[in-house]
């Protein structure tokens, strides 16, 4: 009888055991995935700000400071993303943020001057960075709710006995970090494509 | 701030979750008793016969039926997502052509990432009354429909959130209940009128046997009692399974509405979103009442989704809009007060 009882008891811990392990490392690709995402989304960002630079770059002689900004900043994110993981997520961000924020600034220059978003073909342009602006933060999102299950898991109780195992280490969030870059994605959001 | 929002959305799913399943159980139940409850009583009936007499022992009346049903529905269920868009006039996005389309496109593209689903295909109904619906089978097969009405009345954010409502039901496979529902609806109700007239047969049938054993059995009373409850739940069954499916489509507007504001984190854009579609006068005529508990408002602008209670818990597609605003707005007022009331 004891021994009956031993036996279920083993086979209890052994399947909770498998299933922890198995949700463990589920998870850890879930947040490599979603991270992969981000990457996806800054890719296509990099790639769409030289279209826009070439598109702006005769209208907007006047403020080459900003273009530079936003052209100086693309060239390290890019850089900065070459080795890009979960475990790196800080330096990646700090420099994609840099870019928003000079983006936010060629934003708000672009809306100063009502005329060259009808002459330079950067009112679509505009639309597709408000875009990638919108994936890049959803995609951030989904990281990031991702990662919190996953580092939730590891910490909570029984299922951290088998994190070690599973070889899970906590993901990094990927944060905002000062107030000014908060601001970001309310650029242009309200735009209207018949306006 | 998301940990206990995401916590409260899966509860809500979980519960929402469960109860599908019931009503899916409770849709097989009522098909096995129309089917085998048929074989029963037919069986009942005929077993204090006389030895030579025909004793109904292989149920090949509940047979026939689940192989038909299952048949159709199969059927309903393949076909079913591009006949509701085809039914309607909508033409699919592949490129697109105009400033409108390309943001419609682009916002799709962005609640697909913010809800992990690939993109599902884009259609857009020319008919001017705002509505949007969403079908399919899967996350991998799922389509998106938005009428020209909502593409104008809609500003980004608003058009957002109804994407995000809509990527909602694909998310959480709502269009894959919907397209089955709709499929044994469907199956139901051809089965309903198809075998109405071999009706009078087996009520003759069933009247005859009843009548041979009535000398021999106790069991007489029973059988009429079945008897009479079956014919019942024939006449009635297109109605009861329409109003299940009803019931499914009803609790899961709520539970969309809080995935769109769970993808977007902007409640209050659904919110107003709803209310312009709530505000635009008339019905969306191009949809019609096959595809209804599909829509995020209902097209045929039926009275009775104005109140929650007996009857429009029974026969209404839609909770009540006014309720559904209410609840976005919470979720938005709670959000900001979280946020410190930062964001206007």
């Amino acid at each position: 009888m004891g021994g009956i009882l031993l036996l279920v008891i083993i086979v209890v811990v052994v399947l909770y055991g498998i299933g922890a392990y198995n949700g463990l490392i589920s998870l850890k690709n879930q947040t490599l995935n979603a991270f992969k995402q981000i990457d996806v989304q800054l890719k296509r960002r990099h790639d769409l700000i030289p279209n826009l630079v070439n598109a702006a770059r005769g209208a907007m002689d006047f403020e080459k400071q900003t273009l530079e900004a936003v052209i100086q900043a693309r060239n390290q994110a890019v850089s900065a993303g070459a080795q890009a993981s979960p475990t790196s997520v800080k330096r990646v961000a700090a420099a994609e943020n840099q870019l928003s924020a000079a983006l936010s600034r060629f934003n708000v220059v672009v809306e100063q001057y009502p005329q060259l978003k009808a002459t330079a073909n950067i009112g679509q342009l505009q639309e597709e960075l408000a875009s990638t602006e919108n994936r890049i933060g959803f995609a951030r999102q989904m990281y990031n709710d991702t990662a919190t299950q996953y580092n939730t898991k590891q910490q909570q109780f029984p299922t951290s006995l088998f994190a070690g195992i599973a070889q899970a280490s906590p993901a990094q969030l990927w944060e905002i970090e000062d107030q000014a870059d908060r601001a970001v994605p309310q650029v242009d959001l309200s735009m209207k494509p018949k306006a | 701030m998301s940990g206990e929002t995401t916590l409260n959305l899966f509860q809500q799913q979980e519960a929402n979750r469960r109860r599908t399943v019931f009503l899916i159980i409770g849709f097989v139940l009522f098909f096995a008793w129309l089917g085998f409850g048929g074989d029963l009583i037919y069986y009942l009936s005929t077993a204090g016969a006389p030895p030579r007499a025909y004793h109904h022992v292989f149920p090949w009346f509940g047979l026939l039926l689940t192989g038909f049903g299952v048949g159709t529905a199969w059927y309903g269920y393949s076909t079913g997502p591009l006949k509701v868009l085809w039914a309607t006039g909508a033409r699919e996005v592949v490129t697109p052509q105009t400033d409108q389309e390309r943001q419609l496109v682009n916002v799709v593209e962005e609640m697909a990432i913010a809800a992990a689903v690939p993109r599902p295909r884009i259609w857009i109904d020319p008919d001017p009354d705002p509505n949007a619906f969403a079908t399919g089978v899967d996350p991998a097969h799922a389509h998106i429909a938005v009428t020209q009405g909502l593409l104008d009345i809609l500003n980004r954010d608003e058009l957002q959130g109804v994407v995000a409502h809509e990527l909602g039901h694909v998310k959480n496979l709502d269009i894959r209940l919907m397209t089955t529902l709709a499929a044994l609806v469907g199956a139901v109700v051809l089965m309903h009128d198809g075998t109405s007239r071999i009706m009078g047969r087996g009520i003759g049938f069933g009247g005859g046997g009843e009548s041979g054993s009535r000398g021999g059995k106790k069991g007489g009373d029973l059988i009429i009692l079945l008897l009479v409850v079956w014919i019942i739940s024939w006449v009635l069954a297109p109605i009861i399974t329409q109003c299940m499916a009803m019931a499914v489509s009803r609790g899961r507007e709520y539970l969309a509405d809080a995935m769109g504001a769970q993808f977007t984190r902007n409640p209050l854009a659904l919110a107003s979103a709803l209310q312009k579609i709530d505000a635009a006068e008339g019905p969306t005529s191009s949809i019609k009442r096959g595809a209804a508990h599909l829509c995020i408002a209902d097209p045929l602008g039926r009275q009775v989704n104005l109140h929650e209670g007996m009857l429009s818990n029974w026969l209404g597609t839609h909770p009540p809009m006014n309720a559904r605003i209410i609840r976005l707005k919470g979720m938005g007022y709670a959000q900001l007060k979280q946020q410190g009331g930062t964001v206007a």
